[in-house]
């Protein structure tokens, strides 16, 4: 990864505190999240602006950023623990909880609201016995409003796992939950 | 086996969403069976979204285009001939003939959807890199000359004229300057930053090092929102590639001049689309908006000049430098030059993207474009510019697309989001959506945002329960949309008062007011 030449004093750069022992040791760490942070930090510390980076690799491997990975990834990076939990609890896309097996996000915005996206958001509420932000009982399933996918030319919109699909009815959302459902079945002892 | 047919079927989110790549797999299967060679490319969108997923097959005549294709009409496809570009239910003729495209005037969206979009042969083929070219044979204050006669303006929002944005960046002296692309596309209604990100990568790359040029910086950001998975990848895999290619790195093109950037992403504040928290962001910290001046031109990333633009007009640069400011300059109208990439949305029965120069109507957009609700019922309201853009009534669907003229309504064209609602939607649950949407965006800095919105869908609570003091609350809620337009730190405060007020105004029956109460007592 190339980087710019003559950074001046890019904000996040391990200091006295945040030195390179401090990180091999915390990558030895029995806590998968000290591990799992302090990974990210020392493959990713010297970018400028390294936080966020950091805190989406954290929660690529982890699934969400679990409060014991805060500490380790304050000190790589030389900032308070409180500077990092402001950072993290800013950005709505990062959890410090994991979520279900799959995450559906339905789109809440204007233009799906145009196509009966309000109905489909309480159908999904329905379905999965959980509001916004929740988890299923069972664990397979998070539900989380976002707001737009991009897509509004096709609404309403949701994405699970990862995957957009466009022009969502309710029959539509229950064959997604269904099938996502049937291949936790299936790959699961 | 005779010489392998080309099939384009795209790999663009909104093809994805509506089973592209099940009809992938159904067309090399069904190829097979029939065994017939065919080569599958996966371009961009063409931006007519209601055809989604739209198959293009190449023939001699051109590209024919069939759709909305279902993995389940592939057989019937061939069965039909469409590899000989034979008639079917699905088939739309050739691509270019189709009158929503050929009415359009595409210069910033050229390539998307008829390229390979990371063939770095393909964007080669069709015109790319003239700009590029164009610009490491002139000087930097050249290149800024050029944009500014132009007459291109931000393309985000703002309409600032982006030649001024970027002579301050020049003649700011610093040892490290920077080239930031807004790509936080989160305005309901809009995906054109996404269309071109997915459909031609290489030419925001191209935008953006041109811009470095222009104003020697050597390194930029790509700022790209976390529900985007798709673009950025594509736009991963193409910096790599053009950094192979030479576009990029320490001597572009052997020119010896030097620019490198990179993918950062978002994680789904929609605040940091706006451009100081989007710099705050980038520099690792909570997104809230920093207070002007200094100007990001002056003290942005790090602290360093910086210029930081929306993905459509970094797009648009390299256009005016291969063509020259006077050939973009020469579309549109009044002091709103070139070319805007129009997305319809909502309620529409043909929704898709629309290039055309300013100057257009709405009406002509709903209607001639978008064909009318998708619903058909009759269409009541249209939202312009995203969540912070006024709610527009028939009676303004005449008026001429173009910044002047939009402000003269107190409506914003902003990003060229329009979403449709029929006359079933409430006005004063879309006025309520607007503050909740505002409450729970704000970043919290400033009070008239972070308190005015909370207040705000308070007070829009209290309307809708027609309550003993219903004129009082629709008097607060003007005082409230006052203090937040003129009190608030950054535009989504500042703003979302437009979508309000023109809600309340324009609709006044759907607040339990009547005209004159809702007509503004100023």
């Amino acid at each position: 990864m190339p980087t710019p030449q003559a950074q001046p004093n890019p904000p996040g750069n391990a200091g006295a505190r945040g030195g390179d022992q401090a990180l091999s040791d915390a990558r030895q760490s029995g806590s998968p999240a000290v591990a799992a942070a302090a990974r990210a930090a020392a493959r990713l510390k010297d970018q400028p602006g390294a936080l966020l980076p950091i805190l989406h690799a954290v929660q690529d491997e982890l699934g969400c950023i679990p409060a014991d990975a805060v500490p380790a990834i304050a000190e790589a990076l030389n900032l308070s623990r409180a500077e990092v939990h402001g950072v993290l609890t800013f950005y709505p896309h990062f959890r410090t909880e994991p979520a279900g097996r799959h995450v559906l996000e339905v789109c809440r915005a204007e233009s799906c609201q145009a196509m009966g996206g309000e109905r489909l958001a309480e159908h999904a509420r329905q379905a999965l016995g959980c509001d916004f932000h929740g988890t299923t009982a069972d664990g397979a399933f998070t539900l989380e409003p976002v707001y737009c996918l991009g897509l509004c030319a096709q609404s309403p919109a949701v994405m699970l796992d990862g995957q957009p699909h466009a022009r969502v009815t309710p029959d539509k959302l229950g064959r997604l939950l269904d099938r996502a459902a049937q291949h936790d079945t299936g790959v699961q002892p | 086996m005779s010489a392998p047919v080309t099939i384009y079927l795209p790999r663009d989110a909104a093809a994805l969403a509506m089973d592209a790549d099940a009809v992938a797999q159904a067309i090399e299967r069904e190829a097979q069976r029939h065994g017939v060679a065919v080569q599958l490319v996966r371009n961009g969108s063409r931006g007519l979204l209601w055809l989604e997923p739209l198959a293009e097959v190449a023939t001699p005549a051109g590209r024919i285009a069939y759709g909305p294709v279902q993995p389940e009409d592939v057989a019937g496809l061939f069965e039909a001939g469409w590899l000989q570009g034979a008639p079917h239910a699905l088939c739309h003729g050739p691509t270019e003939d189709i009158p929503y495209l050929k009415r359009q005037q595409r210069l910033t969206f050229a390539r998307v959807g008829i390229t390979d979009p990371l063939s770095t042969d393909d964007y080669l083929a069709h015109g790319g890199l003239q700009g590029l070219q164009r610009a490491l044979a002139m000087t930097p204050q050249q290149i800024v000359d050029e944009v500014a006669a132009s007459g291109l303006r931000g393309r985000g929002g703002a309409a600032f004229p982006t030649g001024i944005k970027w002579k301050t960046v020049l003649t700011t002296p610093a040892p490290q300057k920077y080239i930031v692309c807004n790509a936080d596309e989160g305005d309901s209604g809009t995906y054109s930053d996404r269309l071109l990100m997915e459909g031609d990568p290489y030419v925001l790359i191209e935008g953006m090092a041109i811009a470095g040029l222009a104003v020697e910086a050597t390194y930029g950001y790509i700022y790209v929102r976390s529900e985007y998975p798709h673009a950025i990848a594509t736009l991963n895999q193409a910096i790599a590639q053009a950094r192979g290619a030479g576009w990029l790195g320490d001597d572009i093109q052997g020119s010896g001049r030097r620019f490198d950037l990179e993918v950062r992403v978002g994680a789904g504040a929609y605040i940091c689309g706006e451009e100081t928290s989007l710099l705050e962001s980038l520099e690792g910290k909570r997104g809230v908006v920093r207070a002007k001046p200094p100007l990001p031109a002056i003290a942005g990333l790090f602290g360093q000049p910086t210029v930081i633009n929306n993905v459509i007009s970094l797009a648009s640069v390299p256009i005016i430098l291969a063509r020259g400011a006077a050939y973009y300059r020469d579309y549109g109208v009044g002091r709103s030059h070139g070319t805007l990439p129009f997305q319809l949305a909502g309620n529409l029965k043909r929704g898709g993207l629309v290039e055309a120069a300013f100057g257009l109507t709405l009406r002509e957009l709903l209607v001639d474009f978008g064909g009318g609700s998708a619903s058909g019922r009759p269409l009541r309201a249209v939202q312009v510019g995203g969540p912070l853009g006024a709610y527009l009534p028939e009676s303004q669907w005449d008026v001429p697309l173009d910044y002047e003229a939009y402000a003269g309504i107190s409506a914003m064209v902003g990003h060229g989001g329009i979403v449709a609602f029929d006359d079933t939607v409430d006005m004063a649950r879309m006025a309520r959506y607007a503050m909740e949407f505002c409450a729970v965006e704000s970043c919290g800095k400033c009070t008239p945002c972070r308190i005015g919105a909370v207040r705000g869908v308070e007070t829009l609570d209290k309307i809708a329960t027609r309550g003993p003091q219903h004129e009082q609350q629709v008097h607060l809620l003007r005082d409230l949309c006052d203090t937040m337009l003129g009190g608030s730190l950054c535009a989504l405060g500042g703003m979302t008062p437009y979508p309000v007020l023109s809600a309340l105004n324009h609709f006044p029956e759907d607040f339990g007011v009547a005209a004159q109460t809702a007509a503004h007592p100023t």
